[in-house]
């Protein structure tokens, strides 16, 4: 009897198992299966390369896109990665540790509020701030990069605190004791010494910027056009997808779908490089 | 001229919190000679050594008091350089701990910390460094390999190298062999009888017969206090103290 109920409690926890890996293989491949050949309809030259987006025309070139999410992942980093290493720092070196075991799951708390809070205080707070400051609408490269870089804060500070924790204190007492000054052997030991995990901190970070798209599309203008300057309104590839799925039909909509696949393989690409930075690591020791 | 100790602890009290470490410690390191601890277990060898470049500022809770005089000077004065003292009295670990860096950038690192930019000189302090490590000859052909694939002993001569690398006048090693197997050791004790005709080594150990060899004075603590201090020959062989003499005749506990 108890024997039984064992069996069909782990039978079930399989099937559970199973299905929620067998549902997010099949999405995958049905972004794949509806987008790929859609690719290769219009040429990979005609939809990455080319600059006029406009499915009524049938103009299907996602290169403003793809320039305006690279604008705006690597402005959010330029702002989000350097905030996010120094606290992470900060938080190992210089706070105590009873003050830092409340402060860092505060922090990644901060990681569960939902992103259009942030695109909200984005539109109302930031952009007329720019507009007032360096003109253009606002909403653009700029107000798209600050409310990033403040979202992946979370992530950057969480793992590089993790990663700088880990370093062995003697490589602290090491440096210490050949006079360097407490800023010394940061600098010089223990950021070498977590540098693959602050690099996988990083490089999470970049993917979860990449895919972030509520925020975006409040901040950001949605103007398809290839920015020349941070204050210029752009449209990122998932601001695309979101903004254009209510009309699309036809080959409209398989473009919106082979767009996901870009986001999907480039994201993936990030993940990977990171997930493997980290065990790297993890070996070496 | 070298009659005058270059470090002299005296009446030292030290307190973890509300444990008192050291009671009451004296001691005379003279320059060029190896000056050995010994004794038991949490008898405070380490704590006493790490006094005197004042590693132990970096635990919470620590106070001292007493004076520990480097060339006449209190180092615990207040105003002193804490980095100066540690660049003048270096140290070497129990485990070695070389940096996650080359081999090259760990015997820099002291120069670099230092502020000394010109390429030239570091490379020319560093060959010199490891060869007085003994080192110069197996590594100077994998200067950029990463340190931490050397052997065990091979890092902790790394470790003496880039101490040396910044001149200091005292060298302080707590238990420097106890990760070393015997040949190891041999060498490391080689190492140090070669050193002390340019430093001053202070040295804790748990092996009496090592310090037997290498040591020219040994202090023997027991539970914090300075039980004997002097000559090796004399606490070996005629230890003024009961104590001393149970201990380093083997029946101690
Ligand atoms: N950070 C610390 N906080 C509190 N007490 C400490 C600390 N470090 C050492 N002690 C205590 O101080 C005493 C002396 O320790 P110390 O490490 O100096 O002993 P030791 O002679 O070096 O021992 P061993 O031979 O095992 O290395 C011990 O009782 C130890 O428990
Ligand atoms: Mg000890």
């Amino acid at each position: 009897m108890n024997l039984n109920g064992e069996k069909i409690a782990k039978y079930a926890l399989m099937t559970v198992a199973f299905s929620a890996v067998a549902s997010l293989l099949l999405i995958a491949v049905f972004i794949f299966k509806e987008g790929l050949p859609f690719m290769f309809k219009v040429g990979l030259r005609d939809f990455l390369f080319a600059s006029d987006w406009d499915p009524m025309a049938g103009k299907y070139g996602i290169y403003p896109m793809i320039v305006a999410s690279l604008w705006v992942t690597l402005g959010a980093m330029l702002i989000g990665a350097p905030l996010g290493v120094a606290g992470a720092i900060f938080l190992n070196e210089f706070v105590p540790k009873p003050v830092m075991r409340v402060i860092k799951p505060t922090i990644e708390l901060l990681a569960g509020i939902p992103s259009v809070v942030f695109g909200f205080l984005g539109v109302m707070v930031l952009a007329p701030w720019i507009r007032a400051t360096m003109g253009g609408p606002g909403l653009s490269v700029l107000a798209a990069s600050v409310i990033l870089g403040i979202m992946v804060l979370p992530t950057v500070i969480s793992i590089s605190t993790d990663a700088i924790g880990a370093v062995p204190n003697s490589y602290r007492e090491g440096a210490l004791a050949l006079g360097a000054t407490r800023w010394q052997s940061v600098y010089m030991v223990t950021i070498k010494a977590a540098r693959s995990g602050i690099i996988a901190s990083i490089i999470l970070a970049m993917g979860r910027a990449l895919g972030e798209t509520m925020a975006v599309i409040m901040v950001a203008g949605n103007t398809v056009k290839i920015p020349h300057s941070v204050t210029d309104p752009v449209r990122t590839l998932t601001a695309n997808i979101a903004l254009e799925m209510a009309n699309a039909t036809g080959m409209a909509r398989e473009a919106l779908f082979a767009t996901g696949v870009v986001l999907f393989v480039v994201i993936m690409i990030l993940n990977g490089v990171a997930l493997s930075t980290i065990k790297g690591r993890v070996r070496r020791k | 001229m070298k009659t005058e100790p270059v470090i002299s602890v005296s009446a030292l009290d030290l307190y973890y919190g509300e444990f008192q470490a050291l009671k009451q410690v004296p001691m005379e390191v003279k320059g060029r000679h190896i000056t050995a601890l010994i004794g038991p277990s949490g008898c405070g060898k380490s704590t006493l050594l790490r006094a005197l470049n004042r590693m132990n500022d970096l635990i919470a809770g620590v106070r001292v008091s007493g004076s520990i005089l480097l060339e006449g000077r209190d180092i615990y004065a207040p105003g002193t350089d804490v980095c100066l003292l540690r660049k003048r009295v270096g140290m070497v670990f129990q485990r070695p701990n070389p940096f996650p860096l080359s081999i090259y950038d760990n015997v820099a690192f002291g120069l670099r910390v230092a502020g000394m930019r010109d390429g030239n000189a570091v490379e020319e302090i560093v060959e010199r460094s490891l060869k007085a490590a003994w080192l110069w000859d197996q590594l100077k052909d994998k200067l950029g390999q990463s340190a931490l694939e050397l052997p065990l002993d091979q890092q902790q001569r790394l470790c003496v190298a880039r101490l040396l690398a910044v001149e200091p006048e005292v060298i302080l090693m707590d238990e420097p062999c106890s990760a070393l197997d015997p040949i190891a050791t041999a060498r490391i004790e080689e190492l140090m009888l070669d050193l002390k005709a340019k430093y001053t080594i202070v040295i804790v150990t748990h092996n009496m017969q090592q310090a037997a060899r290498i040591s020219d004075y040994s202090g023997y603590m027991l539970l914090g206090e300075m039980i004997e201090f002097g000559a090796t020959a004399g606490i070996f062989t005629s230890p003024k103290d009961k104590r001393t003499q149970d201990y380093v005749s083997g029946r101690y506990g």
